[in-house]
């Protein structure tokens, strides 16, 4: 989801921010950057003022927001942070491959393709209708518990598997969405010059789907580097387990307070990007038909 | 006598509940050119993708050649490699280049070396004035240059048999004529055709046979002066009647 654009116009200004002011209208432009600038003052004041004013004020502060506390709690959870980013990328390249693979089966016509059809849509179904840390304990609890020869024992193996099926489930509706997106009659020129359905695919209707729904796309990559925590529930010593532990021994928030900014380095530079690429890609569009 | 090049018999297709062809039956000898007339949803656009084994018809036969094309157990991919087929709108894959556009089927289908197939792209480009095109996008092209770039990409298959459906009825109308005359040239070379069209002007010039359709079913066919001039069924007079005071013959 796009955030509301009032959030995107925030300083008015260039950059990642917003679009731009027109060249012709400096001065203007000038005008609602200072507002911008005025208004986010006053309103971060205010908004201080109230949290300050409130009675439990100093609690609050010694228990989320210790700077004791947090040296202390940091090292271990920038250690369970490092944990996530890698669990991040690894299961993310996986799901982009495999989201696609099992859109792209689904997307295949004809009786001849009904059985693999219906798997795929078996699977999506599934893994869609189960909530995400349901699976991840009903994987990473039970099917190392079961102790099959050759299978990996690990709970963080199993615990990453059922991130990834879930976040493939959901990605690969992205993509379908995104090849239904694409003209019938570009399948038909394809299929009428002979490419079978899977060519077809490969080198006309994905590389345009994928076009249309990188925005997407970007979005579940947001989700999914917050949603990695869930593995947690394993016992797996990522962040915000790391600040568990700490909030645990210590009696102190301030840790939670650690991975929450340490989560948020990461997701605000991506969602920011998110929203420029699509402004892009939206005024190119623009720029094609005008 | 030869085999005629294609031939529809008692052909039937319907959508859902809906009866888009009835009973078809045409003949297309070798060389021959075919326009199909009607009003919109009359089932040209459907014929030709039946036609072109885009849609499986429900009865009836389509034969090339003299072969059942539409019997169990055809492979439709190579069927199509012997035809051409360019549409109304939205033919050419918008992310690759004119070049790209024209080589994929002789490259990815018909496994020829990438040279050739850029060398064979180049000669077809030349032939139809647009060999400054050749590097650019779909979307830098204007809708007539994109129509007769598909026209080119359609020919580099070397078909046998080229269909085109209603090519021009998405053009501006100063564009319409770069695209006819496409199709007249490749009249000239002898190349079969079957051609949905709302041209009647050009229809009347091209055509060996009309057919004029209503409802899913050929109702008159004939040369062009008979179909034009004395039509002998009242759907057909109402039909070129309204195109008359549309001014559009």
């Amino acid at each position: 989801m796009r955030e509301p654009s009032s959030i995107d116009n925030v300083g008015g200004g260039p950059g990642l921010l917003g679009p731009p002011p027109a060249p012709g209208r400096r001065e203007e432009g000038t005008r609602a950057a200072l507002i911008a600038f005025a208004s986010t003052i006053i309103f971060t004041i205010v908004a201080l003022w109230v949290i300050l004013a409130s009675p439990n004020w100093p609690k609050i502060q010694q228990q989320f927001f210790d700077w004791g506390h947090f040296v202390e709690a940091f090292p271990a959870i920038l250690k369970g942070f490092w944990l996530d980013i890698k669990m991040f990328l690894g299961a993310e390249v996986i799901i982009l491959i495999l989201s696609l693979i099992i859109a792209m089966i689904r997307s295949l016509r004809g009786p001849a393709f009904f059985p693999i059809r219906a798997l795929a849509v078996v699977f999506i179904d599934i893994i869609r209708g189960v909530p995400v840390i349901l699976l991840i304990l009903l994987m990473g609890f039970g099917i190392p518990a079961l102790q099959l020869p050759g299978v990996p024992k690990s709970a963080l193996f199993w615990g990453l598997t059922a991130l990834i099926l879930s976040y493939s489930a959901y990605t690969a509706e992205v993509y379908r969405a995104g090849i239904e997106s694409v003209h019938e009659s570009q399948r038909m020129s394809a299929r009428s010059l002979g490419l079978t359905q899977g060519q077809a695919l490969r080198y006309v209707l994905v590389p345009q789907a994928i076009r249309n729904v990188v925005p997407a796309l970007l979005n579940g990559f947001v989700s999914l580097q917050k949603d990695v925590a869930l593995v947690l529930v394993l016992g797996i010593r990522e962040a915000v387990r790391a600040a568990d532990i700490y909030a645990a021994k210590t009696f102190n928030y301030t840790g939670y307070i650690a991975a929450t900014l340490l989560f948020l380095i990461v997701s605000i530079p991506v969602a920011r990007f998110t929203d420029w690429y699509t402004e892009r890609d939206r005024r190119r569009k623009q720029s094609v038909t005008a | 006598m030869t085999l005629p090049k294609l031939e529809l018999r008692g052909v039937w297709k319907s959508f859902e509940d809906k009866e888009v062809l009835r009973d078809v039956g045409l003949t297309v000898g070798h060389h021959d050119v075919v326009c199909l007339i009607g009003s919109s949803g009359s089932g040209k656009s459907t014929m030709l993708k039946c036609i072109n084994l885009l849609f499986p018809i429900d009865r009836g036969q389509i034969l090339f050649d003299g072969a059942d094309i539409t019997a169990p157990g055809v492979n439709a991919n190579q069927v199509r490699e012997k035809m051409g087929i360019v549409f109304q709108a939205f033919n050419l894959f918008p992310h690759m280049t004119v070049l790209d556009n024209i080589t994929l089927s002789p490259r990815k289908v018909h496994g020829a070396a990438k040279s050739r197939a850029e060398a064979q792209a180049r000669d077809l480009l030349a032939r139809f004035g647009l060999s400054d095109k050749i590097d650019e996008y779909p979307d830098r092209l204007s809708g007539g240059q994109q129509q007769r770039v598909a026209i080119v990409r359609a020919l580099a298959t070397e078909p046998e048999l080229m269909l085109f459906d209603e090519v021009t009825s998405a053009l501006d109308p100063e564009l319409v004529s770069e695209v006819l005359n496409v199709i007249r040239g490749l009249k000239d070379v002898g190349m079969t055709m079957v051609i949905a069209t709302h041209e009647m002007g050009f229809a009347r010039d091209v055509a060996d046979q009309v057919c004029f359709l209503d409802e899913g079913r050929i109702l008159e066919h004939g040369v062009p002066d008979q179909i034009f001039s004395s039509p002998q069924e009242p759907r057909t007079k109402q039909f070129l009647q309204r195109i008359i005071d549309a001014g559009r013959l």
